[in-house]
């Protein structure tokens, strides 16, 4: 399982190397400019690091991806994507994977994002994409859904999330300084996260 | 605005690091592999004080790394906060045993990359605490902002704490010091020119020909008023204006006034508006006890200027007169 999710992050990496230019758009209109910049620097890194070593365990796997982040991506989404992968490589199971466990990664990310960033669903940030999105893995539990199902309602739910951010006026992080007018935007942040939820599924269910 | 003077994108700061060094190679030096400048006879057997943030500032903040001031600065990408790693890197060339200050600007990536480091640190038994300098009055400070963003007053906070540790001050005291130049200071922008990231193909915000934004941010972040482009006494009475408004001035008081260039304004500008500043503060009764014009925080090429004002005490005097040697703040 540990060649899988090697495949998932290399993927994710060339998802967001390619979105580059996208993102540093988004984040031109309400941030700083340079999130495709970042996120594509870091994302180079974590490929070369995954190319060049062998990982007996998924845990020691995504671990490593956490800390290439921390230490490549800087500005605020090194922390928080970094905190939320490392999160993730305390629960990521070793062997098989199912509804439960899609939860409790989704869960863990958001708990390592809450805890750097102090952010709430609603205040247009990369969580708009991500709690929608886990929610939406609890309902499928609910309904009994089937593990394939789930998963791609969740990336539905992950794009809804990620759109919502347009009307929405940021309260935290460098587009607050807009005020209103940070409103009309889509959100950089909730938009990588859509792309890594994307990429995730579409990798576990091709 | 297409051209720059650079290599590769990808190098500008490493390249720029390197020359920052060599520069003043008797005081300072680079870690290696790490974007970090470092006073040579670090560590010394005071409180250490580490700031940093993103490159494209510059002098700030390694021009800042001397006697009387930084111990460290640490420079992430160019407008991103450097990496946690990096920090705690700085943290432990300069830690003394009598711990470390971290001198961080207000913005969401630089608190997250800092206490990170901090937590780091601590872990490893090396005493670190923190400031946070916030004094950009463009921004409204409230629950539903990030707060305001640290900018050029932030300058006054390496002088004055840099002199305090350099006194033999105790962690508590430095970061007192520390505290005190951010209560008192305040500083808002303006940009006449938008910069370019070198990475960046495009600018990071437009400006029209006969435009003007006021309140803007050391990243180009928009500020208060989008206005057409007006006199240079006019730009400083709006400047200051809100400066004052901000906090409380009496007849008497002594200020430092720092009148800063962001990058791409000749001096001449920056004189001009001196003058003006001046003028107003003579009219309020203001004395000007220390006066600083030119570059001290920068916004990469971008044309445009702050005005920062640091109400001073008698503390507040002698620690701004206390010797560094670092030419632009003595």
């Amino acid at each position: 399982m540990t060649e899988k999710i090697k495949d998932i992050f290399m993927k994710i990496s060339d998802v967001i190397i390619e979105n580059k230019k996208y993102l540093t758009e988004l984040d031109s209109a309400i941030g700083d400019g340079d999130h495709g910049i970042n996120m594509s620097r870091g994302f180079k890194k974590v490929k070369e690091k995954l190319s060049s070593n062998d990982y007996e365990k998924n845990s020691d796997l995504v671990k490593t991806v956490a800390m290439t982040l921390i230490s490549t991506v800087g500005g605020a989404a090194g922390p928080l994507y970094g905190t939320a992968f490392l999160n993730v490589s305390k629960v990521i199971p070793e062997a098989e994977f199912d509804i439960d466990a899609a939860i409790e990664i989704g869960e863990s990310a958001i708990n390592g994002i809450q805890k750097r960033g102090k952010a709430e669903q609603g205040e247009k940030t990369m969580l708009d994409a991500i709690m929608p999105a886990v929610e939406s893995l609890r309902e499928s539990k609910e309904k009994n859904l089937e593990l394939k199902d789930a998963l791609e309602e969740c990336k539905k739910a992950a794009e809804e999330g990620m759109k919502a951010t347009i009307p929405m006026q940021a309260t935290k992080g460098r587009a607050s300084y807009l005020g209103e007018r940070s409103k009309g935007h889509q959100d950089p942040g909730a938009t990588s996260s859509y792309l890594i939820i994307k990429t995730i599924v579409d990798e576990i269910n091709k | 605005m297409k051209k720059k003077l650079v290599n590769n994108p990808d190098h500008v700061v490493v390249e720029m690091v390197e020359g920052i060094v060599m520069e003043r190679p008797e005081k300072i030096e680079k870690l290696d592999d790490f974007n970090v400048v470092v006073r040579k006879d670090a560590p010394l057997e005071k409180v250490a004080l580490v700031s940093g943030g993103g490159s494209g500032h510059e002098p700030s903040h390694a021009g800042y790394v001397g006697e009387g001031m930084l111990d460290a600065a640490v420079a992430g990408d160019v407008f991103t906060s450097p990496t946690p790693d990096a920090v705690f890197e700085a943290i432990k060339a300069v830690d003394g045993g009598q711990g470390v200050l971290l001198i961080v600007k207000n913005y969401t990536g630089d608190i997250m990359n800092f206490e990170m480091a901090a937590d780091m640190a601590e872990a490893e038994g090396i005493e670190v605490d923190h400031v946070v300098v916030n004094d950009d009055v463009a921004v409204e400070d409230s629950l539903y902002t990030t707060g305001r963003r640290g900018v050029a007053g932030t300058v006054f906070v390496h002088k004055i704490a840099g002199a305090k540790a350099a006194a033999g001050g105790k962690l508590s005291e430095v970061k007192s010091a520390a505290e005190k130049v951010i209560a008192n200071v305040r500083t808002k922008g303006m940009a006449l020119y938008p910069c370019r990231v070198p990475s960046a193909d495009e600018s990071t915000f437009k400006l029209e020909e006969d435009e003007m934004e006021l309140g803007i941010g050391i990243h180009g972040e928009p500020g208060t008023e989008r206005t057409k482009v007006k006199k240079a006494d006019e730009v400083v009475d709006d400047l200051l204006g809100s400066v004052l408004s901000d906090i409380s001035f009496k007849n008497g008081d002594e200020v430092a006034l720092m009148v800063n260039g962001m990058g791409g304004t000749p001096l001449m500008e920056l004189y001009i508006a001196n003058r003006r500043a001046h003028q107003i503060l003579e009219d309020k009764g203001i004395k000007v006890y220390k006066n600083f014009v030119g570059e001290f925080m920068t916004s990469l090429e971008m044309a445009g200027m702050s005005i920062t004002l640091l109400k001073l005490d008698k503390e507040l005097k002698e620690l701004l007169d206390a010797p560094t040697d670092i030419n632009l703040m003595k």
